[in-house]
């Protein structure tokens, strides 16, 4: 779909360039001409949003790390200290950290966008993979800067995660005692734990940015897919992707900063943990350790599960299973617009999606009381984690060999041109 | 739209689900907040001065005995979006207080009794704590540490009206069969109702100079209002420059937007 190169250098240095880096070209091909379809709704547009969010993390971040101190005693104070002394302190930092949130709203309705319209399916399983790769290094970056406040829930949130892999005992004895140990520096969470977590949190973004790289780069070899499912079939299909999409992205991309902006300036600390303003504390445990919301669906999987080694196995299956799914749905028919019964299954994935969320966010023993009946939350999460790998597993094969499509149209264009002739 | 419709019935689903939910982990959890409001709520807020400054003097003259202040320095109190104190009443407030001196030219820091080596405060010293150190705060209050006050509102769900309710939310009859244990209080606001401070204020406990009435209620409400402002001493400006940065995203998404139908207009 990229097609022949159509980039004509206008000047003599230009063509000299070229000759011997097309750097220009390559701009030119991939952000200007680009063949684009051209039904691409507002869905589409977070990806551009993603781009900003990372450009902004790593502009706030970079700046932030020149007045952090990586170490227990300092930690604390030096954050504190960015938010009361250094100037616009208070504002890098809260964008920083709502920018972290903001960052996986987009990347969560990127995700779902990419389900409904069956973007993951051939020929763009690579594409696929790629965002998934994506999503794990943001959910370790996200995890590593979580740790670096030095406050309770940072200390604590840290503790209960590398504890996971002490699961791993199961398997071999020391196995993950080890593997722990060998995270930590030492026996536990402590300073050689927070000065590795730094480390790797100012590491990661640039793995992420290059793997976004590949990620554009496997994108632009077949090229979007699009609302309707159905491959471009000519020119009329599409729109060169400057100036219409340039122009769709940037007013939508406008429009979810102003949410941003409205976070960082008027509830900056409404996605926090108010126990994360107590210092790191190594001997008073909080009553309850609550990750980030955004990780709240998967901490509901494992705390549903009372064996612990099974516990961690289905938290990190719940990620790896996406990287399957291009194989799992077995429908000739890409986008749910067109698949009156995947369409249902995929909003009650959504819904479940929200629900284990919600159960993560409560108490071990919280419970729904109905008309005199007790319904633990734990239940309710049992039932979620089922639905969330039932949905991946039987339901997505057999829903593509049970359900009846509806008939697809004949071309982007005459689908979407017809009605206004 | 029918995405709309879905979304707005899952949400609505967990509304339901939300209103319904116990946690049973303490017998006694403690009862939400009292409703107050503060200057400082919504998107133009701003910290009322009179209630900093007395506020500031009902930390000064009572909270102060117990409570550490270690992140405020003096200097924060002649700055914009603070108290409002002019710079020579900031200097004769940080000139009142005793701050740990430096090694003498003996190299000691203690005088001859034993007593720590003491030098009147600047503008750059900040609050001196009233105890040596946790374990000498834990000697003197039964064993209890009474948390440094700096940024108490923003570690406390409920934030300023959790300190006020708090600090307001004593001498209320315990119920029957509830056990207030020794050296502690009930307190219905405090995660399991025992707690370890007594009640910090009473009627006229300090005398307001600008003739405001020291009722409890008034007390805590300024004592809240006093450690928001400990807490987010940044927030007038946060929501100044907040509205700028609003108002230029309102105008630039709208122009965006004239500009993408523009350039869609012959498209579709």
């Amino acid at each position: 779909m990229s097609g022949q190169s159509t980039y004509v250098p206008k000047t003599s240095f230009g063509r000299w360039f070229d000759s011997r880096l097309p750097l220009m070209r390559f701009a030119h091909d991939t952000m200007l001409t680009f063949p684009t379809p051209r039904n691409l709704n507002f869905w589409y547009a977070f990806g551009a949003v993603l781009t900003v969010m990372l450009g902004i993390q790593i502009v706030t971040g970079i700046v932030l790390a020149m007045h952090y101190i990586p170490s227990g005693d300092g930690a604390f104070d030096s954050v504190e200290n960015i938010m009361r002394d250094v100037n616009y302190g208070w504002l890098l930092r809260y964008m920083h950290s709502n920018g972290a949130s903001m960052f996986f709203v987009a990347v969560y309705v990127h995700m779902f966008r990419g389900l409904y319209y069956g973007s993951y399916k051939a020929p763009r399983e690579v594409l696929w993979i790629l965002g998934v790769l994506i999503y794990l290094l943001m959910m370790a970056t996200a995890f590593l800067g979580y740790t670096l406040p030095w406050g309770q829930m940072s200390f604590w949130g840290a503790t209960v995660i590398t504890n996971f892999f002490t699961a791993f005992d199961q398997i071999h004895k020391g196995l993950g005692t080890g593997i722990a140990s060998w995270l930590w520096g030492g026996f536990g969470v402590s300073d050689a734990t927070l000065n590795r977590f730094y480390s790797l949190h100012y590491l990661l973004p640039f793995i992420i940015a290059g793997v976004v790289g590949l990620h554009v780069w496997a994108l632009h070899v077949p090229g979007n897919n699009n609302p309707l499912g159905i491959d471009v079939k000519g020119p009329q299909d599409t729109l060169p992707f400057h100036p219409y999409y340039t122009m769709k992205d940037a007013f939508y991309v406008a429009l979810f900063l102003i949410l941003y902006v409205g976070l960082v300036f008027y509830a900056p600390n409404l996605l926090g943990n108010p126990d994360n303003y107590i210092p790191a504390n190594p001997i008073v445990t909080p009553t309850d350790i609550v990750p980030e919301w955004y990780l709240l669906p998967f901490y509901a999987m494992l705390r549903s599960i009372p064996q612990k080694l099974v516990g961690v196995i289905v938290l990190f299956g719940a990620i790896l299973i996406l990287a399957f799914i291009p194989w799992l749905d077995t429908s000739k028919v890409r986008s749910c617009r067109f698949r009156p019964m995947m369409k249902v299954f995929f909003w009650l994935f959504v819904v479940d999606c929200l629900v284990l969320g919600y159960c993560g966010a409560q108490s071990v023993d919280a419970a729904w009381n109905l008309g005199g009946i007790s319904i633990g939350l734990v239940w309710v999460a049992r039932i979620g984690t089922l639905y969330y790998f039932g949905f991946f597993f039987p339901l997505m094969p057999l829903l593509g060999l049970i359900e009846t499509p509806k008939p697809l149209p004949a071309s982007i264009a005459t689908a979407v041109l017809a009605p206004a002739e | 739209m029918r995405i709309a419709l879905g979304l707005g019935i899952s949400f609505a689903i967990l509304l339901g689900a939300a209103s319904t939910v116990s946690a049973q982990t303490i017998s006694r959890p403690a009862i939400p907040p009292k409703v107050t409001s503060f200057s400082s709520d919504g998107p133009f807020g701003h910290y009322d001065r009179g209630s900093l400054q007395r506020g500031f003097q009902v930390y000064k003259e009572v909270c102060s005995a117990c409570h550490s202040l270690n992140r405020v320095a003096f200097h924060n109190l002649d700055e914009d979006g603070g108290p409002g104190f002019t710079e020579p009443q900031a200097k004769a407030i940080a000139a009142s207080y005793k701050i740990p001196a430096p090694p003498n030219d003996k190299g000691d820091t203690l005088d001859a009794n034993g007593n720590r080596l003491t030098q009147a405060g600047t503008l750059a010293d900040h609050f001196p704590p009233p105890f040596a150190n946790d374990n000498a705060a834990r000697a003197s209050n039964n064993g209890a540490l009474p948390p440094d006050m700096s940024i108490l509102v923003k570690a406390r769900a409920g934030g300023a009206a959790y300190i006020y309710s708090i600090c307001s939310g004593f001498h209320q009859p315990v119920p029957a069969g509830f056990k207030v244990l020794a050296n502690k209080y009930y307190n219905p606001y405090f995660e399991g109702r025992n707690i370890s401070m007594p009640p910090p204020i009473t009627d006229n406990q300090v005398t307001y100079s600008d003739g405001t009435k020291a009722t409890v209620d008034q007390e805590c409400h300024d004592i809240a209002t006093f450690l928001s402002w400990t807490a987010e001493p940044k927030m007038e400006e946060r929501k100044h420059l907040g509205f700028e940065v609003m108002a230029f995203m309102l105008l630039l998404t709208g122009m965006l937007f004239l500009t993408y139908r523009k350039i869609w207009h012959d498209a579709h």
